[in-house]
């Protein structure tokens, strides 16, 4: 396609608004690509093009939000659509208005070369994936995209930004055994599918051979993939303004909800993080620290919760958020210092699990979760790992997970999850297993 | 729309494609969202573009772009057929298509009432007065509803000659409300999700969720003094909203072919299902008749033409308990040669068509559920989803319902809260002794299916009705 400039479609739509409105305009205009690899070889290879954008316009205090894939071409449809919709709303009392004056920061989370990865550049690393292992059937991903993005309002409000992210995730199995390798980073060149093939394949080797153990609570060491699945319950249903206000959040401000040496912050100016520097709602992003050694120090808000509760929005604005509320996308969880292998050393009888699978929350304020473990898990006994285990469900409360009394280590190997965070190993006295391979 | 789906088509071969197909997608999405008694969300969403595959060697290589011109539409064709020979690097064994017969056809799901001509004041009206009247109920702080609609045109062109157009009308509406406690929540709703259709705007005046308000509120601020669920193994009871999950989840996605051959095995995973089995292998008892059914009128999963161009078909599934079909398209199938069975959707022109879930459902039996509860001596009630995870083959469930009713010697006595039951497939599936009947047989419509990579989301339809499973773990907790 054309070349197309995000900041010329906001202006376009801002321009058929006109003065009709309070409004605002986020274009994204980008590229993403991702080749899928399923028994040692490539099936899936797909690739698009991205040119959305959306708007939303208040017509005294009456809010709608329209999108499209066509503005660049015809930037008054999506004007009008907006507008008349709104036009036939009730009143939104709560309506924040906009964000005002130039707040954009330097954030740059961008490199060339993973917005100009092409499909051979992607074939090459999942070559590199599948090659790791032999006697194995390997699958997975390699993606990579790229996005110009802009945002304008009709209170003189303008920001721009580019992202770039790049991922491989995949397995190796062997028999019934399974295991998982992961990389993400903004270059593209720091990806080695070798690197990450050799990890799920040894941990597929590994795990040959699993012997069944009963259901029961164990002494565990999360991988990072287990932490950040943790750390997005947390966010989804407690780190978030709205569900504090409605009661639902088990968040309290001031209190000792975790262990002293649990921290968990937001921070897209961060270097080890990937994504935009402002909000769906133009605000600029900076730290913000949730808990600190334990205590809940603070919640995120966008503009609505912010007016709501007599505070400035922190800049977690997300597209469609009126529902949902505002949501963390830069999370960490503050490294310790201990070694992964010192972990291990320091267990009598526990479990190492590599990734937690399909977890589902039952109730948001006590945040008890179930799921199962997937893609190795191993027995260490008197401190060290001596052999595999079949998979086991849980069904555990995240949020005691992290209580004052669980948290034995915190890991010095917090790295990017897929999910976005930037999270270490955790060693946590209990977790509750309730379930085996036979229920 | 179809010169540009046929430039895209035309790009592909002339770019080495030894097989193209391409879809040209207009589409709109509307939803409305009350919380509380204020409109919270009025978003109106339009997409249109195309998206092409080409098949080269052992790999589709796939293109999408947003509103494109025709030559903008043949270099799609041309990019996709690039990508797929890039594959060649890691390539498989060569893949080939079942036959389909090449037709020209046009297809339009029904609907009395389109969406769009129901004005937004008066579907605003709804999603506020719904939640203004739960969150008047004792105990209630959060209500919530919302409407939505789609409205997806389709124009297919294959190089093989397929040139298919579609027109498909969905429809959907939800409502919750939650009640907070000290230490918990507790949450009613109308079918989890809500109730989805391909049907027009008639299916959201038939849900009429305002008769469901008093009843939703109340049993919300009920469970929040309720029992909890006892732990222990007992005869479950699954109402209809329930079980239509329970479907989706233990046997719908079990029988993907595609998940069955490993495609699907590093994200979504595979299936504990071995084709050397089908048409043997029990998977539950002489009462588990399974089929999934596309051509089910007003049901959420049903079409007229998947997005290969095969025509929509009911299959059977599971027949007296023994498995006997899969969810299939044309590539799977002519590797492992089984027919085509019509299956293969995409989430919009810019997605990759896959195997999805039509219409998986439980056929009716001869029973109803007050029979049901009757023949019971110590058993639970459960209906309506809260929480749902299975493993990775499909095999080891454990499912959280929004509510529960202990059920002595016959009889329904008191409410419990936070019921949960765990169990594996085929021993679950085994257990299922009584069937509803037809009366109480319901096309739950699931708007949410997610499967692939890039992530896609699928709409499936599950008819079930209430049904009852012996000796079932229940009461599992944190």
């Amino acid at each position: 396609m054309t070349p197309v400039d995000p900041g010329g479609i906001c202006e376009a739509v801002l321009d058929a608004v006109g003065g009709h409105a309070e409004a605002e305009v986020t274009a994204v205009v980008g590229g993403r690509a991702l080749t899928r690899f399923a028994n040692s070889h490539i099936h899936q290879n797909v690739a698009e093009e991205l040119v959305t954008t959306s708007v939303k316009v208040c017509v005294e205090g009456r809010q709608a939000s329209a999108s499209s894939t066509m503005a660049a071409t015809n930037p008054r449809a999506l004007a009008d659509k907006a507008l008349s919709a709104a036009r036939l709303r009730p009143v939104d009392e709560g309506w924040p208005g906009l964000a005002e004056g130039p707040a954009s920061n330097s954030i740059d989370h961008f490199n060339l070369d993973t917005a100009q990865a092409g499909p051979e550049l992607r074939a090459g690393v999942v070559s590199d994936f599948v090659n790791a292992g032999t006697d194995s059937l390997s699958a997975g991903f390699f993606s990579t995209s790229s996005a110009s993005v802009a945002f304008a309002n009709s209170a003189g409000h303008r920001s721009s930004g580019r992202t770039a992210d790049a991922m491989v995730e995949g397995i190796h199995r062997r028999g019934l055994a399974a295991g998982r390798g992961w990389q993400r980073a903004v270059a593209v060149n720091e990806i080695d599918g070798s690197l990450s093939g050799r990890t799920a394949f040894e941990k597929a080797t590994a795990g040959m051979e699993a012997s069944e153990l009963p259901p029961g609570h164990y002494e565990v060491i999360l991988e990072p993939g287990c932490v950040a699945d943790i750390l997005d319950f947390l966010s989804w249903y407690g780190f978030n303004a709205k569900a504090h206000a409605e009661g639902q959040s088990f968040a309290e401000l001031g209190q000792a909800t975790f262990a002293p040496s649990i921290s968990i912050y937001d921070d897209a100016t961060d270097i080890a993080s990937t994504g935009l520097g402002f909000d769906a709602e133009g605000t600029a992003k900076a730290r913000l620290d949730l808990v600190s050694q334990g205590v809940v120090a603070a919640l995120p808000h966008d503009r609505r919760t912010a007016r709501a509760a007599g505070t400035q929005s922190t800049g977690h604005a997300v597209a469609g958020g009126e529902s949902f509320g505002p949501l963390c996308t830069n999370l960490f969880l503050a490294p310790g210092v201990t070694t992964p292998s010192a972990m291990v050393a320091s267990v009598k009888r526990g479990l190492l699990v590599t990734e937690l699978w399909y977890t589902r929350i039952l109730d948001p304020k006590t945040q008890v979760v179930t799921g199962l473990t997937r893609n190795g898990l191993f027995l260490i006994e008197n401190g060290a790992v001596v052999g595999a285990v079949r998979n086991l469900r849980f069904t555990q409360s995240y949020v005691d997970a992290l209580g004052p009394d669980n948290v034995v280590a915190v890991g010095n190997d917090a790295r990017l999850a897929i999910s976005g965070s930037v999270v270490p190993s955790l060693h946590l006295a209990s977790w509750n297993f309730t379930g085996g391979a036979q229920g | 729309m179809f010169d540009y789906a046929t430039a895209a088509v035309e790009g592909a071969l002339a770019a080495g494609a030894t097989y193209a197909d391409a879809r040209a997608v207009v589409g709109t999405t509307e939803y409305l969202g009350a919380r509380n008694g204020v409109l919270e969300q009025l978003d109106q969403s339009e997409s249109a573009g195309v998206g092409v595959r080409a098949l080269i060697g052992s790999s589709w290589g796939f293109y999408a772009v947003p509103a494109p011109t025709d030559t903008e539409a043949r270099s799609a064709g041309e990019r996709a057929a690039e990508i797929a020979k890039a594959s060649a690097l890691v390539a498989g064994p060569l893949l080939s298509l079942a036959d389909v017969e090449a037709v020209e056809a046009h297809w339009e799901s029904g609907w009395h009432e389109h969406p769009d001509e129901v004005s937004l004041a008066e579907k605003a009206d709804l999603v506020v007065a719904v939640t203004s009247d739960m969150a008047a109920s004792p105990g209630i702080a959060v209500a919530e509803a919302g409407v939505v609609s789609w409205n997806t045109r389709k124009w297919f062109v294959s190089s093989q000659g397929h040139r298919i157009s579609q027109h498909i009308v969905e429809c959907g509406a939800s409502m919750s409300a939650t009640a907070v406690g000290r230490h918990e929540t507790q949450r009613r709703s109308y079918g989890g999700r809500g109730q989805y259709a391909t049907r027009g705007w008639e299916m959201v005046r038939e849900t009429d969720l305002a008769a469901h308000c008093t009843r939703v509120a109340d049993e919300a601020a009920a469970l929040l003094t309720a029992p909890e669920c006892p732990e222990g193994h007992v005869d479950l009871i699954l109402g209809s909203e329930q079980l239509a999950l329970q479907i989706h989840e233990s046997v719908g996605h079990a029988i993907e072919l595609d998940r069955i051959l490993g495609w699907e095995a590093a994200f979504a995973g595979t299936s504990f299902l071995d084709l050397a089995t089908l048409g043997e292998f029990r998977y539950g008892s002489a009462l588990m008749n399974i089929t999934a059914d596309a051509t089910l009128s007003g049901a959420l999963g049903s079409f007229g033409y998947d997005d290969e161009g095969t025509p929509a078909q009911r299959v059977d599934i599971v027949r007296e308990g023994v498995w006997v079909g899969v969810l299939s398209g044309r590539d799977c199938a002519a590797m492992t040669g089984l027919p085509p069975g019509g299956m293969v959707r995409a989430d919009g022109y810019a997605r990759l068509p896959m195997v999805r879930m039509t219409n998986v459902g439980l056929l009716a039996g001869d029973s109803s559920l007050e029979e049901i509860i009757a023949a019971t001596d110590d058993g639970v009630l459960m209906d309506t989803n809260r929480s749902w995870s299975i493993d990775d083959r499909r095999l080891n469930f454990q499912f959280g319902c929004e509510i529960g009713w202990e059920i002595k010697a016959g009889r329904r006595r008191r409410m419990v809260r936070n019921p949960t039951y765990t169990g594996i497939t085929p021993t679950f599936w085994a257990g299922l002794d009584m069937v509803a009947g037809p009366d109480e047989w319901v096309h739950w419509g699931v708007p949410n299916c997610g499967k692939g990579q890039p992530e896609q989301v699928g709409h499936t339809g599950h008819p079930a009705a209430p049904a009852r499973f012996r000796n079932v773990r229940v009461g599992v907790r944190g």
